[in-house]
């Protein structure tokens, strides 16, 4: 009985990190492809979605399953319920490179000299976010997850900039309009990526000490 | 009277042997009127002994012994010149196995009063009504009161005896694993009942059932090897518990 629970766990974090996985090497494609305009890599990003989805759905059965047999307590609860709320923040980054992805192909071209500098810089912030917000799941370590949260704002400040770079270059040329609507796109789909590993970053910090962060005051999260 | 909101039972450096076995070892504890009260913990470590300290049930049994103090609506129950009779209705309880009397229904419930000097039919069938109806037990079975009791199911069994101890009139309900030989829809109306009930009674319960415990207390005291390990708000006990030995235990990784 016991061996099964544990066995049981261990099989919902797999599935967790397996999905984690596929999506942190679709973030260094989806960057690769950013740089060079590499359509084969952005294609293979955009290939990996659906079997990415496929693991959203096992994480929830599983987790359901668990629940329905062994009604889990304080920490295996909370590590279930996070299990049940990380799957779909790991799917829609896995969402938003494929936006990204599908993207890279024109917009990539000869990107205006700004762009071309900071949206690889903020693919790279909300990659880095997003590898260390699953390291501490893994470690259950919350003060790594809170440092994952205070980047989240490195990334705002970066879309802000390039967001207001391009509609000068929109106003200045409106030649470039398609292209740089394109970069916008790119850099709002980053933004969300990092603010979807702010989310996991709150869930582990849920997880390892019981009391939600999420909607409250920054005094109250830091901890 | 009682003030609503204050304690019921209190127990202050409670030690209790059995012969040589040390059983509970100095237990201090507050327990709040009007509240369901759980006491959980593995088999042996003494929540079933604690329980039965507030109605002296231990007393029948020989070799034991008893220091510290028990406090029952603020008095000292161990007392000298305490009248267990009186204590026993004041502080009702009810098994883990039902135990309705070979008799009928009605008989079962008045049977309390009756003893006591209570006389008059129109009264007692007062009480059976007022008793059956706050065990849940009454639109089951108000057209056979005169049918056996031993013809009712397991759970409304239960809930007889549940009757049974309320026909007293008692301030506080012990009960010692009242659901575990029951189904889940007889467990659930038992746990019903109880919710109910703590409007106007005091409520302290062993269970096994640790979500039955979340279910149905308000505080729940977790006891291992006699002793008293924590005492928390049910919710604190179920979602983040204060000690690393409750939380290995209500996770099932030892008991």
């Amino acid at each position: 009985m016991h061996r099964q629970f544990e066995e049981e766990l261990e099989e919902i974090k797999k599935a967790i990190l397996t999905m984690a996985g596929m999506v942190e090497k679709g973030l260094v494609d989806v960057s690769k492809a950013l740089t060079t305009g590499d359509a084969e890599l952005a294609e293979g990003v955009i290939a990996m979605d659906d079997e990415i989805d496929q693991y959203e759905v096992k994480i929830d059965r599983l987790a359901t399953e668990f629940i329905a047999k062994h009604q889990p307590t304080a920490t295996d609860l909370r590590f279930v319920i996070v299990a049940i709320k990380l799957g779909p923040e790991i799917e829609r980054i896995a969402d938003n490179s494929v936006n990204i992805a599908s993207r890279v192909g024109d917009a990539g071209k000869h990107p205006p000299q700004q762009a071309a500098r900071d949206l690889p810089r903020m693919l790279a912030v909300a990659r880095a976010m997003v590898s260390d917000a699953i390291a501490a799941y893994v470690a259950r370590d919350a003060s790594a997850a809170r440092a994952v949260i205070r980047r989240d704002d490195e990334v705002d400040e970066l879309y802000w900039s390039i967001f207001r770079g391009l509609i000068q270059l929109m106003v200045d040329d409106s030649k470039v309009i398609s292209q740089a609507i394109d970069l916008i796109l790119i850099a709002r789909f980053i933004e969300r990526i990092a603010d979807q590993a702010t989310n996991i970053a709150e869930e582990v910090v849920y997880l390892v000490e019981a009391h939600p962060i999420r909607h409250v005051d920054e005094t109250e999260w830091q901890g | 009277m009682s003030q609503p909101n204050g304690l019921a039972l209190e127990s202050h450096d409670l030690d209790f042997f059995y012969g040589e076995v040390h059983a509970l070892k100095k237990i201090n504890l507050e327990i709040p009127r009007h509240q369901v009260t759980a006491l959980i913990g593995p088999s042996g470590c003494g929540k079933s002994t604690y329980l039965r300290c507030f109605n002296r049930m231990n007393d029948m049994i020989e070799g034991i012994r008893v220091e510290g103090r028990v406090i029952v609506e603020g008095e000292d129950i161990y007392a000298p010149g305490v009248d267990l009779e009186l204590l026993r209705k004041r502080v009702g309880m009810v098994f883990q196995k039902s135990n309705p009397f070979p008799m009928s229904i009605r008989d079962n419930v008045d049977y309390g009063p009756r003893m006591g000097g209570v006389r008059g039919r129109s009264r007692l069938d007062e009480i059976v009504e007022r008793s059956l109806k706050q065990a849940d037990l009454w639109v089951e079975v108000k057209d056979r009161l005169d049918d056996s009791a031993l013809d009712l199911s397991g759970g409304q069994q239960q809930r007889l005896c549940i009757a049974r101890t309320l026909a007293n009139e008692p301030e506080i309900l012990l009960l010692d694993e009242p659901a575990s030989a029951l189904d889940p829809i007889s467990t659930a109306k038992i746990e019903e009942t109880l919710l109910q009930l703590k409007k106007s009674y005091t409520i302290l319960i062993v269970t096994h059932n640790l979500q039955q415990a979340a279910r149905v207390a308000d505080h729940t005291a977790f006891f291992m090897l006699g002793e008293l390990v924590e005492f928390s708000d049910t919710t604190t006990m179920f979602t983040n518990p204060n000690e690393k030995i409750t939380e290995e235990y209500i996770t099932g990784r030892f008991g």
